[in-house]
């Protein structure tokens, strides 16, 4: 499993040895370390993740055998130790950071495109497209708890997309094919409690909910504009949020789905990726109504806050796919252009935000980028590199 | 339009290519591209996502120059984009048959 034992002294978890299954013990019995700077960078052509630690800025360990991770995302265990892997062919895979290898691993679905946890840590689901709903699993053991088909108009079945975790152990998700929005309450995790919302609006592509949990919006493929669930005020349903932002603009195609995954909340602003629009779109989070939309170099893909909030970065889809750009908030105006190289897919600032992390796809790179400076400030090499994700999620609201 | 459209269509189709045609680190570059950007949606080992599994099986129900006016002009009303500026007729059609023969996943 592990291809690459960089990390002799760092993993000596001898322990936790007692409670966890009978894996070899590692070797230095003498150092202990926590996990609150580690993180997952997946290898997509090669099926494998690397654990890094943002802290040495250095690889820690490959681990691979984890399938088809084209579109893959990760979720951390509240305890910072596990990283729940979810792959493009329906694998989830649970694996252990301080160890270096996988702790378990199961196929749960036949196509796959990402998971959540649940607010307690306790249970981890995933949303599936074949078949299309969302499968619930005991984080500890990856038991099946639940299973929720998509079941839409005469016994169709809807692709699952844009779940997360909600405050009161809820799982929230949007129906691709049916244009739906599904609040599955947990509290029983083998009987969760259902709530539809219908009609939102077509073609939802991906959802995200508010750092606070108390939004869901999902993004809207087939129309413009975003659906907005307030989760405090279920009563009143979904209500549309920039109906007309593509009003008199031609549409562009798209060659990469936009990611709304970073939410982008930065000040009083949520920051959106216009889908058909080389834009980024600024909506007021307290009226949600539009503030500016602020031309940008290419489609959006990923539109994500600093963690502090004053900046936003942006990657961008084929073609412009070698570039990303900085929005300063106080201004919103561009204040950096960088090219970190072919085909950067994907972004991830250390958790108070000095330093982001770049995957450059085609350059089998990871680049390292001081936010303050846009300095280049380490390189790592990776097959292939897409998502990285890093263990402060653990303690995020949706992520 | 609808007319143009229908004669570029037919042009294509009438077009022969061969895989010499095309320098061998341009058929390298269209796999890559097929594998990781055509993969983002239906998936890298073409069994499908958001969009439908490219796998010989499930190309074999359609005409070719519909699978190649496809890739081209994209599909309305989907998400399917239009590829004709990336691409030309000739790259799309070797491509084509790429896929109905069935990509060897090293092959990136």
């Amino acid at each position: 499993m592990m291809k690459r034992l960089s990390w002799l002294s760092f993993c000596t978890f001898i322990f936790f040895l007692p409670i966890i299954s009978s894996a070899t013990p590692c070797v230095d019995e003498n150092y202990f370390r926590g996990s609150g700077d580690l993180g997952v960078v997946i290898e997509r052509a090669t099926g494998s993740v690397l654990i890094i630690d943002t802290s040495s800025r250095s690889r820690l360990a490959e681990i691979d055998g984890l399938g088809d991770l084209s579109h893959a995302s990760v979720v951390y265990s509240r305890d910072q130790r596990y990283a729940y892997i979810f792959g493009r062919d329906g694998g989830l895979t649970k694996l252990d950071l301080l160890r270096g290898e996988i702790v378990k691993r199961i196929m749960q679905a036949g196509n796959s495109i990402g998971g959540a946890i649940s607010q307690d840590g306790r249970l981890v689901a995933v949303s599936n497209y074949i078949p299309g709903g969302v499968k619930v699993f005991d984080s500890r053991t990856l038991e099946l708890l639940a299973d929720i088909p998509a079941e839409f108009g005469n016994n169709q079945r809807s692709k699952v997309i844009g779940l997360v975790d909600a405050p009161g152990k809820r799982f929230i998700f949007s129906l691709f094919d049916a244009g739906e929005i599904w609040v599955a309450d947990m509290h029983t995790p083998s009987s969760p409690k259902i709530i539809k919302f219908k009609n939102v609006g077509r073609q939802p592509y991906d959802g995200l909910i508010s750092p606070d949990g108390r939004y869901y919006i999902a993004g809207l493929f087939g129309e413009d504009g975003l659906a907005r669930l307030d989760l405090w005020n279920l009563d009143k349903g979904v209500q549309r949020i920039l109906p007309n932002y593509g009003k008199g603009k031609e549409k562009r195609p798209v060659y990469k789905m936009p990611h709304l995954e970073g939410w982008a909340m930065a000040s009083d602003y949520a920051f959106l990726p216009a889908v058909g629009q080389y834009a980024v779109l600024v909506v007021d989070s307290r009226t949600w109504q539009p503030v500016k939309r602020i031309p940008v170099h290419g489609q959006p893909v990923f539109v994500i806050a600093r963690p502090d909030g004053r900046h936003v970065w942006v990657n961008f889809a084929f073609p412009y796919n070698d570039t990303v750009q900085v929005i300063d908030v106080k201004t919103m105006e561009i204040v950096k252009t960088l090219k970190p190289g072919k085909a950067v897919l994907h972004m991830e600032f250390t958790p108070r935000g000095e330093e982001v992390w770049v995957s450059v796809r085609d350059n089998n790179q990871v680049k390292v980028y001081d936010t303050e400076t846009f300095a280049e400030v380490a390189r790592l090499p990776a097959e292939k590199p897409s998502g990285i994700f890093f263990t402060a999620r653990a303690h995020k609201i949706g992520l | 339009m609808k007319r143009l459209i229908l004669l570029l269509f037919l042009s294509l189709a009438l077009t022969a290519v061969n895989a010499d045609d095309i320098s061998p680190e341009r058929q390298s570059d269209l796999l890559n591209l097929l594998l990781q950007d055509c993969g983002a949606c239906h998936g890298m080992t073409l069994k499908g996502g958001l969009g439908p599994p490219l796998l010989p099986e499930s190309l074999a129900i359609y005409p070719k120059d519909f699978l190649i006016h496809t890739i081209l002009f994209g599909r309305a009303g989907t998400p399917m984009p239009p590829w004709r500026d990336f691409l030309t007729p000739a790259e799309v059609r070797w491509l084509v048959e790429q896929l109905l023969k069935g990509i060897d996943d090293e092959a990136s």
